[in-house]
């Protein structure tokens, strides 16, 4: 570490104003601030200093992935060795996964990190740290075998023209994770809904065991009218709820398991990093939502129960690392529970309601940061106007 | 005025070279953006859509021009809509009659030439208040810059949303190699949608820009 410090101190001289290598600064400053503790502090305006600066935000943000990320990687091993038939070992089904899911996650970083980096440098300021989590949460919410280059294009297009084009990390109006699926979504729909992709390895084929369904428990209720996709979400069922608390479930990367990503939820809790007000609304949203229809019932997807739809599909993962976005999401305390409670609403009214989008998560938090900006706008006026009336009354 | 000015003086070239860039109507002025969203899905139909404006916005432009004294202010609009809703319905029937198919996939745009922003503000800015032959090369040059940015949204959109590339009278060209397909390419679906023709007319803006500061607002 101090090798590693001396180190950097002797070259620093090269990336000042009038080094050798000043056109590189920012790509220095990038690294040295991850590895190391900045040593200046803002001098002037700021009233409130903080031991943590955006790039320990977002590390935190980072490890709370991991719980999610771990599970990923296993259950891509086990789900693939259910799908064929093939009794595993805990070890082998982690090597299948991880030969899956790594690569993901690497090309999702070196591509976004790079572009991010070109751009820092193309208009002479720090590279903004936005992008490691914006990194790992792409490969999250992504089926095990969408193709690498898929993965390419998609995030180059979130972090151009999800976040570049607005000004960069902190101006983005979506989650530009959101937008990298939501451009896999449109783009490639093959690759990204349907029964055969959900399991890796299922939609080329290989030796899959009569009668196993890879489809997610959203799509097969969905398309079954008759009480059978219900059937297997009940008791006993491949898909009843203490399997999909658990995760062992098809389905995205990061998104199966409600336990691992709630322990995520923990850590960004405790450290204070992700907001209690939206995550609690979101669920308290769905719930309602999801309780409503069932005393409706008119459908196969109106009859799963409340607390199971909160399981199912992205949901858990969109409540706890997509909404709880401090960027992209509301910013007064009431507009928070609004616009949380909001997504959870439309995610499930889009889930029951269309068919051809059984998972409503995603579109449901582009919906509402597309009007939180509004939310906060009506309730900062409201303010002013109670206030006025105090002062002049 | 003198008589003397030569037809392609430099200030009657600058009519015809200043829409194409730093006053183009659809990246600077934003005017026309429907009818660039609607019909460059595929490069034929965006063709043909520049030329049947071209063919709109030049006569009635030369029609506006040489009826400029005498059109009483108050009835201008009037009058200017009946001269670019006859030269539309023209439009339209020569298309039924010579290029079906096309003419169906344009189906109402060919139609909503008479409401495109771009014909009228001609008129208005331009053709009350000038010559014929200025006029007409002002028509040309709007309705080239206007043509340029829907053929290259639509050369785009239709190559990477569908591989292919349709001209008129050559009909569709497959331009990705099978090669590509059977290595795993897939043709990218949002290409086809009309949000990605905005980004794309977004990106021609930002390069435009990027390229000529002048043109950058505050």
């Amino acid at each position: 570490m101090k090798a590693l410090r001396q180190y950097l101190d002797k070259i620093k001289p090269n990336f000042e104003k009038g080094g050798k290598f000043e056109k590189l600064h920012s790509s220095f400053d990038a690294f040295e601030t991850l590895l190391f503790v900045p040593k200046t502090t803002s001098k002037t305006g700021v009233h409130i200093h903080d031991a943590i600066d955006s790039k320990r935000t977002m590390a935190v943000v980072v490890m709370a992935l991991i719980p999610a990320l771990l599970f990923g990687i296993w259950n891509t091993g086990y789900q693939h060795f259910l799908a064929t038939g093939q009794g595993a070992d805990f070890w082998p089904m982690i090597g299948y996964g991880a030969i899956k899911v790594l690569p993901i996650v690497i090309v999702s970083y070196v591509v976004g990190l790079g572009i991010e980096f070109m751009f820092a440098q193309l208009r002479g300021h720090e590279v903004a740290e936005g992008f490691l989590v914006s990194g790992m949460l792409i490969p999250l919410v992504l089926p095990a075998d969408i193709p690498l280059w898929m993965v390419a294009v998609a995030t180059a297009f979130a972090v151009v023209i999800g976040k570049e084009v607005f000004g960069g990390t902190g101006m983005n109006i979506w989650n530009p994770a959101l937008i990298a699926r939501a451009f896999l979504f449109f783009a490639y729909p093959s690759k990204m809904s349907g029964d055969l992709i959900w399991v890796s390895g299922m939609s080329k084929g290989e030796g899959i065991v009569d009668g196993f369904s890879g489809a997610t428990a959203l799509g097969e209720a969905a398309v079954l009218k008759s009480g059978e996709g219900l059937g297997r979400l009940a008791d006993g069922g491949v898909y009843d709820l203490w399997n999909s608390f658990i995760g062992m479930i098809p389905g995205s990367i990061g998104e199966t398991s409600t336990l691992a990503i709630l322990i995520g939820a923990v850590i960004l809790l405790l450290t204070g990093i992700a907001n209690w007000k939206i995550m609690v609304s979101v669920f308290a949203g769905g719930f309602i939502m999801a309780y409503g229809f069932n005393l409706i019932g008119a459908n196969e997807l109106m009859n799963v129960p409340a607390l199971h739809q909160l399981c199912l599909g992205g949901f858990a993962f969109g409540a706890v690392f997509m909404a709880t976005d401090p960027v992209s999401g509301a910013r007064t305390d009431k507009g928070k529970y609004i616009y949380g409670f909001l997504i959870g609403v439309f995610a499930i009214l889009i889930r029951v309601f269309n068919p051809a989008y059984p998972e409503g998560v995603m579109l449901a938090i582009l919906l509402m940061n597309t009007f939180a900006p509004l939310i906060d706008h009506v309730i900062v006026q409201q303010n002013i106007k109670r206030r006025l009336k105090r002062v002049n009354a | 005025m003198s008589d003397k000015e030569p037809l392609f003086s430099a200030k009657n070239r600058k009519l015809i070279t200043n829409p194409l860039n730093a006053q183009n109507p659809i990246t600077i002025q934003v005017l026309g953006i429907c009818s660039a969203l609607a019909v460059t899905a595929k490069l034929e139909p965006a063709i043909v859509m520049s030329i049947s404006v071209m063919f709109v916005l030049v006569f009635a432009n030369i029609l506006i021009s040489l009826l400029r004294n005498t059109i009483p202010s108050r009835i201008r609009i009037i009058v200017q809509l009946v001269v670019v809703a006859a030269l539309v319905i023209l439009v339209d029937q020569i298309l039924k009659a010579f290029a079906y198919e096309v003419s169906k996939q344009l189906s109402v745009f060919v139609g909503l030439i008479i409401t495109n922003c771009i014909i009228m503000g001609r008129l208005e800015a331009f053709a009350l208040g000038n010559k014929p032959w200025q006029s007409a090369l002002d028509g040309v040059g709007n309705a080239a810059g206007y043509g340029v940015i829907l053929i290259i949204v639509a050369f785009f959109r239709e190559l990477l949303g569908s591989g292919t590339l349709t001209l008129p009278g050559l009909g569709t060209l497959n331009i990705i190699p099978q090669a590509f397909y059977d290595m795993g390419y897939a043709n990218n679906g949002f290409m086809i949608l009309p949000p990605m023709a905005l980004v794309t007319v977004g990106i021609i803006i930002w390069v435009q820009r990027s390229r000529n500061k002048d043109l950058v607002e505050d």
